[in-house]
C-alpha cells in the first residue's frame, strides 16, 4: 500500500496494491431488481467507469461497494478478503460524493484533514498532508477559505482532495462532473484523468456521460436495468459492440436492420440491398459473423461518405439537415423514414438535395 | 400624500396600542422597584428563587434535550415496530393546557397517584416510593411537556438534512461519536439552540409545576405572587424585573447559538429511513416504543378516568373505586361551576378577535408597507414573547391599578377586562409571527398587480392580502384562542371572582379535594382545544 516519504510528503506507492472484485451482486427494492448479477474486476491503478442511463444500477452498486448499502446476493472482495458485509468506516474507500458532500460548517483544509483526524494522525501531521493534497488538486494556499466560497469545481477538487488524502484502499466517484457546467466540464475531464492517473488504488466511477467515460477511463462497464450489458475498453465498447443495446448507447450510431449470410453481411433499406463490410471481432461466445442470422449493421459518420444517386452505389436518400462544422460539414440524410444517418462531407449539399449514402470501411455488426 | 406616510398614520395607532400594553407596563413595574433591590440582594428566599429559576431551566433545557433528540432521531431515521403510533402521539404532551398537564402527573405520580400505588404495591412498600415535590419534580414535568419542542425542532431539521455528509463522514473512517460530535449535531445548531431557547423561555417562566407541587422550592414566578398577596408590591416588582432580565439574557444566550450554526446546507435532504433487522433488536426497540407511547399517553387517559371518579371516595384505592357523570352535570347544573366555563371563552373570543385585527393591521404594515418605524412596529409585537407571563402580569398590574389619565393610566384591574387584555398581550407575538409568515410567501407583486388593475387602495387589502395572510390568521388565531381558553399563570394574578376563568376554578376545586370535578373541567379543557382545532382546521380546508 502507499507510503508517505516523510521529508517530501510524496505519496510513492507500490505496485502490490490489492485489486477490487464484485462478484454476482444483486439488490432488490421492494420487489424491483435494481442490481442483477453484477460482476466485474477493478485492477490496482486502472481506472474503470460504470455507464448507464439513470436507473440503470450504476449508483446502487457503486454504494454497495462502499458499504452505504447492502446487497442481497454476491460478493465484493478486496484482494482475497471477502469484504461484503464490512461498515463503510472499516473499509478505507475514499469517495467523491455527486454533490461533494464537503461539511459546510469547516474550512477547506479541516475538511480534507477530516479522514487524517478520524485515524488519529497528530494535527501536526495531518495540516502538513491535507496542506500538500490541496496542493496536488491545485488549491495550495486556500485551506483557510470556507466551502461556500468555492466554486463548483474547486469545491470538487477539494472533494477529490479530500478522498485522496486518506491514500484509500479504492477511490469511489459518483458522477463527478455532473455538476459543471459544461465548458467547465471538457477542461476538467483532462484535469480529473490526470489527477486520478497518481492514484494508485483501483478507481471506479459512476457516470451517465458516455463522452465522459471515454474520456476518464480505462475500461467501461456498461449497465442496463441492473445488468451488465458488456466490459471493455472505450475502443472495444465502440468497435465491437456485443449486442443492439451497447451499439445504441455508445457513439452517434444508426441502426439498420441487416442478415449475416455467413460470408457477407446484406443490410436492406427500402428496396436497397447492400453487402456491408463488417468487422470481425476476435472474441469467443455470442454470435458473431459466420454464424449467419439477422441483426443490425451500426452506422457511425466516420464509416459514412457521400455518393453520387446515379451511380449503382450505396443507399439513395435526401438531405435533410446540415451543420457547418469547420473542415467538413455534418449532413443528416434521411434514407427512409425511419433511418436517419449522419456523415460529414467537404462538399456541399444543399437540403433537399438527393444523394447516395455509402459505407466505406468495416461496421460492426450486432445479432437481434 | 406619499405612500409611506400613509403607512406611518396607519401604524401610530397601533404603535400607541403597544408602548402603552407593552412597554409602559415595563417601565412602570422598573420604576416601582426602585428602592426595593436591596431588600431582594438581602433576602435570602429571594436569591434562592433566582437560582432556583435557573437551575430550573437549564435542567429543563437538558432534560428536554435528552428525551427530544435521540426520539427524533429514531424516529427520522429508523423504521421498526411501533414507529407509527409513536410518530401519532409523539407531540401528544403539548396538547395539554399547563395546569392540566400537572393535575394529570398529580394523579399519576403524586403520593396517592396509580403510578405511585402500584409500584408501592409492587414492591410492598409501606410508604410511597416517592414524593412527586421539589425540583426534580418540577424537571419531570417539564421534560415531559417540553421536550416537543426539542423532538419537532431537530425532526425538521433532519428532514433538511443532506445525509450524504454523514455517509461522507463514516467513509472517511469517522465511527459514530465523532460523526455526531463533530458533523451532525454541529449542523443541527440552529434547530438545537432555537428549541433549547423555547423549553428554557418556558420553564424559566413556568409557574404551574412550582405552584402546584413545588413542596418548599422557591422560584422567581411563585416568589412574585407571593409577594404580591403579602402587599410586598414593590419586591414584586424587583422579582418581575429580574425574572423578565433573566428570560432576556437567555433569549440573546440561545440566540447568539442558534446564529453561530446557520449554514445553508446544500443538496437535497434525502430520506432513507434504516429498517431496524435484526429481530432481537426489533423486539428490544418495540417494547421500548410501547412503553413510551403509555407513558406518553397516561396522562391524558388518566384526566379522562379521574373525571368519572366520584367526589371524595378516592382515597387508598390503587383506582378510583366508584364512578358517575355527575361531576359533568354539576359543570352545567351548577352556576358556580358554569360561570368560569363562560368566563374563558367570552374572555378567550375577545382576545383572539383582538389579536386578529391588530395582528394583521401590523403584519400587513411589517411586510408590506415600508415605511419609518417599521422595525420598531416589528420589534414590540415580538417583545412579550421574551417577558414570562407572570412578569407581563404584574407589568398591566403596576400600569392599569388606578385611574390617572394624565399618567396613561386607567383603572382595568379589579374589572373584568384585565383578563382579555392579559391575553391579548400574551398572544400578540403569536398571531404576529404566523401572519407575517404567510404574508412573507406571497409574491410581493400580486398587490401592486391588483392596484395596476384599478382595484382600490381600500379594495386590494380585502381582495388579495387578506386572502394570502388567511393561514397565517387562522393558525395564529388558533394558537392564541387555545393558550387563551387555558391560560392560568397571568390569571392566577390578576383574577377576580367575577371573571375567574377555568384554569382558576380547576385549582379551587383542587385545594377542596374535588378530583373528579377538577379533572372534569380539565377533560373540557382539552375538549374545547380540540373542537378549536377541528374548527380551524375546517376553516382551512374551506378556503383551498
Amino acid at each position: 500500500m502507499g507510503r508517505t516519504h516523510p521529508k517530501t510528503g510524496v505519496t510513492v506507492t507500490s505496485p502490490t496494491g490489492e485489486g477490487l472484485a464484485v462478484r454476482g451482486l444483486t439488490r432488490r427494492f421492494d420487489g424491483h431488481v435494481a442490481v442483477d448479477g453484477v460482476s466485474f474486476d477493478v485492477a490496482p491503478g486502472e481506472l474503470v467507469a460504470l455507464v448507464g442511463a439513470s436507473g440503470s444500477g450504476k449508483t446502487t452498486t457503486l454504494r454497495i461497494i462502499a458499504g452505504y448499502d447492502t446487497a442481497d446476493a454476491g460478493q465484493v472482495t478486496l484482494g482475497d478478503r471477502d469484504i461484503t458485509r464490512l461498515p463503510p468506516e472499516k473499509r478505507g474507500f475514499g469517495m467523491v460524493f455527486q454533490h461533494y458532500a464537503l461539511f459546510p460548517h469547516m474550512s477547506v483544509l479541516d475538511n480534507v484533514a477530516f479522514g487524517l483526524e478520524a485515524r488519529g494522525v497528530p494535527k501536526g501531521d495531518r495540516v502538513r498532508r491535507a496542506e500538500l493534497a490541496l496542493e496536488n488538486v491545485g488549491l495550495g494556499g486556500k485551506g483557510g477559505r470556507r466551502v461556500q466560497q468555492l466554486s463548483g469545481g474547486e469545491q470538487q477538487r477539494v472533494a477529490l482532495a479530500r478522498a485522496v488524502v486518506i491514500e484509500p484502499k479504492v477511490l469511489l466517484l459518483d458522477e463527478p462532473l455532473s455538476n459543471l457546467d459544461p465548458t467547465l466540464r471538457h477542461s476538467t475531464r483532462d484535469e480529473l484523468r490526470a489527477m486520478l492517473r497518481r492514484v494508485a488504488a483501483p478507481a471506479l466511477f459512476v457516470t451517465h456521460d458516455q463522452e465522459d467515460a471515454f474520456a476518464v477511463a480505462d475500461r467501461i462497464v456498461l449497465l442496463s436495468q441492473g445488468r451488465v450489458l458488456q466490459i471493455g475498453t472505450p475502443r472495444e465498447l465502440y468497435a465491437h459492440p456485443h449486442t443492439r443495446g451497447v451499439a445504441s448507447f455508445i457513439g452517434r450510431a444508426t441502426l439498420v436492420p441487416a442478415r449475416d449470410e455467413g460470408e457477407d453481411v446484406v443490410a436492406t433499406i427500402g428496396e436497397t440491398m447492400r453487402r456491408v463490410p463488417v468487422t470481425k471481432p476476435n472474441r469467443d461466445g455470442g454470435s458473431a459473423v459466420g454464424t449467419s442470422g439477422s441483426g443490425f449493421v451500426v452506422l457511425r459518420p466516420e464509416a459514412l461518405r457521400m455518393g453520387a444517386p446515379d451511380a449503382d452505389e450505396g443507399w439513395p436518400g435526401t438531405v435533410v439537415g446540415r451543420r457547418y462544422a469547420g473542415a467538413t460539414t455534418v449532413y443528416r440524410v434521411a434514407l427512409a423514414p425511419e433511418i436517419v444517418v449522419e456523415l460529414m462531407s467537404g462538399r456541399e449539399y444543399a437540403e433537399g438535395t438527393p444523394v447516395a449514402v455509402v459505407v466505406d470501411s468495416a461496421v460492426p455488426f450486432v445479432p437481434e | 400624500m406619499p405612500r409611506h406616510r400613509v403607512a406611518l398614520l396607519a401604524a401610530i395607532p397601533l404603535l400607541v396600542v403597544l408602548l402603552w400594553t407593552v412597554v409602559y407596563p415595563n417601565v412602570a413595574v422598573i420604576s416601582g422597584s426602585l428602592g426595593h433591590w436591596r431588600e431582594f440582594a438581602e433576602s435570602p428566599s429571594d436569591v434562592e428563587s433566582l437560582v432556583n429559576s435557573l437551575i430550573i431551566a437549564v435542567a429543563s433545557v437538558i432534560a428536554s434535550l435528552a428525551i427530544g433528540v435521540p426520539l427524533a432521531f429514531l424516529l427520522t431515521r429508523f423504521d421498526f415496530p411501533g414507529r407509527t403510533l409513536l410518530r401519532a402521539v409523539a407531540t401528544l404532551p403539548a396538547a395539554l393546557p399547563p395546569l392540566v398537564g400537572v393535575i394529570s402527573f398529580l394523579f399519576l405520580y403524586g403520593d396517592s397517584g396509580l403510578i405511585t400505588r402500584l409500584a408501592q404495591a409492587l414492591f410492598r412498600l409501606d410508604h410511597a416510593p416517592w414524593h412527586l415535590t421539589g425540583v426534580g419534580a418540577i424537571v419531570f414535568i417539564h421534560a415531559y411537556t417540553m421536550y416537543v419542542y426539542v423532538y419537532l425542532f431537530v425532526s425538521a431539521g433532519l428532514e433538511r438534512y443532506d445525509t450524504t455528509l454523514d455517509e461522507a463522514a463514516v467513509g472517511l473512517g469517522s465511527g459514530a461519536i465523532r460523526r455526531l460530535r463533530r458533523v451532525t449535531f454541529p449542523l443541527l445548531t440552529p434547530a438545537l439552540g432555537g428549541a433549547a431557547l423555547l423549553v428554557f423561555m418556558n420553564a424559566l417562566g413556568s409557574f404551574s409545576a412550582p405552584y402546584v407541587f413545588g413542596g418548599g422550592v422557591r422560584v422567581l414566578s411563585t416568589q412574585i405572587l407571593n409577594s404580591k398577596l403579602n402587599d410586598a408590591i414593590g419586591l414584586a416588582y424587583v422579582e418581575t424585573s429580574v425574572l423578565a432580565l433573566s428570560a432576556i439574557a437567555g433569549l440573546l444566550l440561545f440566540r447568539w447559538i442558534e446564529g453561530r450554526g446557520n449554514y445553508v446546507v446544500s443538496g437535497k435532504g434525502s430520506l432513507t429511513r434504516k429498517r431496524v433487522r435484526s429481530p432481537m433488536a426489533r423486539a428490544v426497540i418495540g417494547i421500548l416504543a410501547a412503553v413510551v407511547v403509555l407513558v406518553l399517553v397516561l396522562p391524558h387517559l388518566m384526566v379522562v378516568l379521574v373525571s368519572f371518579a366520584k367526589d371524595g371516595a378516592w382515597t387508598t384505592q390503587l383506582l378510583p373505586p366508584a364512578y358517575t357523570t355527575e361531576n359533568y352535570a354539576r359543570l352545567f347544573m351548577e352556576n358556580q361551576l358554569w360561570t368560569p366555563i363562560v368566563n374563558s371563552i367570552t374572555m378567550a373570543l375577545l382576545a383572539t378577535a383582538a389579536n386578529v385585527v391588530f395582528c394583521f393591521a401590523s403584519a400587513y404594515l411589517v411586510v408590506m408597507r415600508p415605511f419609518p418605524g417599521r422595525r420598531a412596529l416589528d420589534l414590540l409585537t415580538a417583545l412579550p414573547w421574551a417577558i414570562p407571563a407572570t412578569a407581563i402580569a404584574l407589568g398591566l398590574l403596576a400600569t392599569f391599578n388606578r385611574n390617572d389619565p394624565a399618567t396613561g393610566r386607567i383603572l382595568l384591574v379589579g374589572t373584568f377586562w384585565i383578563l382579555p387584555l392579559a391575553y391579548f398581550v400574551r398572544d400578540i407575538p403569536l398571531v404576529a409571527s404566523a401572519v407575517q409568515g404567510s404574508l412573507r410567501q406571497m409574491d410581493p407583486s400580486l398587490e401592486p398587480a391588483a392596484r395596476g388593475l384599478g382595484a382600490s387602495w381600500l379594495r386590494t387589502p380585502w381582495r388579495v392580502v387578506l386572502p394570502a395572510a388567511r393561514p397565517g390568521l387562522v393558525a395564529g388565531a388558533l394558537l392564541a384562542a387555545v393558550t387563551a381558553i387555558g391560560e392560568f399563570v397571568a390569571s392566577v394574578v390578576l383574577y377576580t371572582h367575577g371573571n375567574r376563568p377555568i384554569s382558576i376554578e380547576i385549582l379551587a376545586q383542587l385545594r377542596a379535594y374535588a378530583f373528579g370535578t377538577a379533572a372534569a373541567y380539565s377533560v373540557l379543557l382539552i375538549g374545547l382545544v380540540l373542537v378549536m382545532t377541528f374548527g380551524a382546521r375546517w376553516l382551512e380546508n374551506r378556503t383551498t
